[in-house]
């Protein structure tokens, strides 16, 4: 016998008999029913509450925005994908200045040390965002790898507003992740950070000390 | 003398009473786990003010409950859809097969550097030791597990490792280990931190990661943090090794947001944690990062057992959030090392003692007051208070036995003691009679009575017994009440 048939026999033939499965009623995880602003405004007031910063733009002028950000950060190399709208239009918007496009699409084995020691940041698309916690949703891709977002000392993500919704479990649900889990399904809300020095909050401990969110509105807002 | 330079001690649940002893003296020691526990009381108080938490907490215990009930049908279909995915499954029945199987792999790919992410089940299988008994690095990388690791102990809390250290020992122990600047700066020791490891990671030939919650539905390993070093771990060296407990299972993927809001509220009071990260597959063709094989490791390691008695199942619900120690009296006073145990506090005093037995483990479930701490903060509900009766009525032989040990506590006095004390108590007329003797003859009572008067003073039986006193009240009522009566009329 093997362990798992051993271990598969005592759980069946269990003492005290089977178990009756209870059902559940998930209504507390959702129907939040938050209007634009408010979702909005929420998510906004927890992502910058765990150090997130947020810079809002517009779909027109996002790349603008993202160009005053690199040179307030003094981002000289910045990794980024190739064909994700996003980086195929941050790629045409800084093809002529002097910040340093470092390919994102490339097998690790081939720029490990480039990415841990002479990159700057990481800019990636997002998903979505879920208000009720200011977190970010990133499924990464070839173009934009799992590591793009957590190896570089600041991480740029890119939010269309439209895109947030209220809870983690609407996501779950209106986007069937259920039946189409990638590789790897990440949230993110905040920088890397750590209170295991006597519960004294420090950013930045593996992953990025920074993580600046360019929330894209349709227009300008009033 | 700093903690960097004290003999490395260890600690055994054999000797709970004599480490309850020493820590209770130490100063520091209480002044760390006060402060740390005071403030993760009044974090998880505000992150919960806006939610309706009973409801929350009657779900979270309602999808465990529903986990444990299709438990081994759950498993096979977990391990079905991670072997679907490419994740390659194994069964462990003890900690040292677990840590075999995890041996073999590392040897598979001629690994000589393990790198840890934070998980729980691999400090329960003494998965370090293992390790490096076969020459191969272990190193953790969580910062509170790494500053634990540099000053050769163990973890004292579950989800903050180096709780018991404060900031001018965290500085020695890294100044002594790893030559950086002794200072106050936290931000300072963070940065050494992250350099140290970084280069680590990228060296490392394995990464080993706990699970937080492992999604049958789709074949999901779902990991828990806010450093990033799991999301390092999982995704940078080039073979990922995962390993959990057979009771981490869930039935369905909507089943996580409950447990998640749950978890991190419980753990540090936080309403969220900075990643999530859920792995459903190795590196797939095409993807550029990533391990090219994601193992999981399945281990039962008592789990079972507890499994088969309706009312131990219960200890299974446990999502491992540590709330039930931050809340509870006698763990802020004695610190998580004095437990000797992998899990301390009120859930490992329930869960240790059915993997290492009763013999070793017996003081544990007396290291409660009952206060009910523990049992109203459980995210999942699990009622330790009555877990901890249960596991003190085992040790004394008047359980249903099947928990490892059973009756090691038994002496034939207590068990007449308490058999002539019941006959007593049911048996009215015998019962007054003694009262009434133990009465006239209270000046004999000894003033001493074992361990239980060295802080309490002995009892003395009353003068007149409370059910005399009842009788002779009623009586004098009754009397006055009739000549009240015959007056009036």
């Amino acid at each position: 016998m093997s362990a798992r048939d051993n271990i598969l026999r005592r759980l069946r033939e269990r003492t005290d008999g089977p178990l009756a499965a209870p059902q559940s009623d998930f209504a507390v995880v959702t129907g939040r029913g938050w209007s634009r602003e408010e979702r909005l405004a929420r998510f906004e007031r927890w992502i910058t509450s765990v150090h997130g910063e947020v810079i809002h733009t517009t779909r027109a002028d996002w790349t603008a925005t993202l160009a005053e950000v690199l040179e307030a950060k003094g981002i000289r190399r910045l990794a980024l994908g190739r064909e994700h709208h996003v980086a195929a239009e941050a790629r045409a918007a800084l093809a002529e200045g002097d910040v340093t496009l470092i390919d994102a699409d490339r097998d690790i084995e081939t720029w490990r040390h480039e990415q841990f020691h002479d990159t700057d940041a990481g800019l990636t698309s997002t998903r979505g965002a879920i208000a009720e916690t200011g977190s970010l949703w990133l499924w990464p891709t070839p173009d934009e790898p799992r590591l793009l977002s957590l190896v570089p000392p600041i991480h740029i993500a890119v939010l269309d507003a439209d895109t947030i919704e209220d809870t983690f479990f609407d996501v779950v649900e209106a986007h069937g992740w259920a039946t189409s889990m990638p590789t790897n399904a990440l949230l993110i809300s905040g920088p890397s950070k750590t209170a295991d020095i006597e519960q004294t909050l420090a950013y930045g401990v593996h992953g990025p000390r920074e993580l600046v969110v360019l929330l894209r509105h349709a227009e300008e807002r009033p | 003398m700093s903690a960097a330079q004290e003999p490395v001690q260890t600690f055994t649940p054999r000797e709970f009473h004599r480490q309850a002893h020493d820590a209770l003296g130490n100063p520091q020691i209480r002044a760390n786990f006060r402060k740390a526990m005071d403030g993760l009381m009044a974090k998880r108080r505000d992150v919960f003010s806006d939610w309706d938490l009973e409801i929350l907490r009657e779900l979270g215990a309602n999808i465990r409950l529903r986990a444990l009930a299709k438990l081994p049908d759950l498993l096979e279909r977990l391990e079905a859809n991670c072997r679907a995915n490419g994740i390659q499954v194994h069964w462990a029945e003890s900690g040292d097969e677990a840590c075999r199987i995890i041996r073999e792999i590392c040897e598979r790919h001629e690994a000589k550097s393990v790198i840890k992410g934070k998980s729980m089940v691999s400090e329960e299988m003494h998965l370090n030791a293992h390790l490096e008994e076969a020459g191969i690095e272990a190193l953790e990388s969580d910062l509170g597990e790494y500053l634990v690791q540099l000053n050769e102990q163990t973890p004292s809390h579950i989800i903050m490792p180096a709780i018991h250290l404060n900031t001018d020992e965290i500085s020695d122990i890294m100044h002594t280990r790893t030559g950086t600047e002794r200072t106050r700066d936290v931000d300072y020791m963070t940065a050494a931190a992250r350099a140290q490891l970084r280069e680590r990671f990228m060296a490392a030939d394995v990464g080993v990661s706990g699970v937080n919650f492992a999604v049958a539905e789709t074949g999901t390993l779902c990991l828990v943090e806010n450093e990033g070093n799991g999301r390092m771990t999982t995704a940078v060296p080039p073979v990922h090794i995962a390993v959990t407990g057979i009771e981490k299972v869930v039935e369905h993927l909507r089943d996580v947001p409950p447990l998640y809001a749950l978890l991190t509220r419980s753990a540090t009071g936080q309403h969220v944690t900075t990643y999530f990260n859920m792995i459903s597959s190795p590196r797939k063709p095409g993807e550029h990062d990533g391990p090219e094989e994601v193992h999981l490791v399945l281990v039962d390691s008592g789990r079972s057992n507890i499994y088969q008695d309706d009312e131990l199942l219960d200890t299974l619900r446990c999502i491992r959030c540590g709330a039930c120690m931050n809340h509870c009296p006698v763990y802020t006073r004695v610190g998580g090392h004095t437990y000797g145990t992998t899990y301390p506090g009120p859930i490992g005093s329930i869960l240790m003692p059915h993997m290492m037995g009763l013999e070793a483990t017996k003081d544990l479930p007396t290291a409660s007051s009952l206060c009910g701490a523990c049992g109203e903060v459980c995210p999942v509900k699990i009622p330790i208070p009555d877990l901890l009766v249960r596991l003190r009525r085992e040790a004394v032989g008047e359980g249903r036995g099947n928990v490892p040990g059973a009756g090691v506590k038994r002496t034939k006095k207590e068990a007449a003691a308490w058999k002539g004390f019941q006959w007593l108590a049911t048996h009215p007329g015998v019962w007054r009679s003694s009262t009434f003797i133990a009465g006239k003859l209270q000046a004999l009572m000894p003033s001493k009575l074992g361990p239980w008067s060295d802080y309490r003073t002995a009892p003395r039986p009353a003068k007149v017994s409370l059910h005399a006193l009842v009788k002779q009240h009623k009586a004098k009522h009754h009397q006055a009440d009739k000549a009240d009566g015959e007056e009036r009329s």
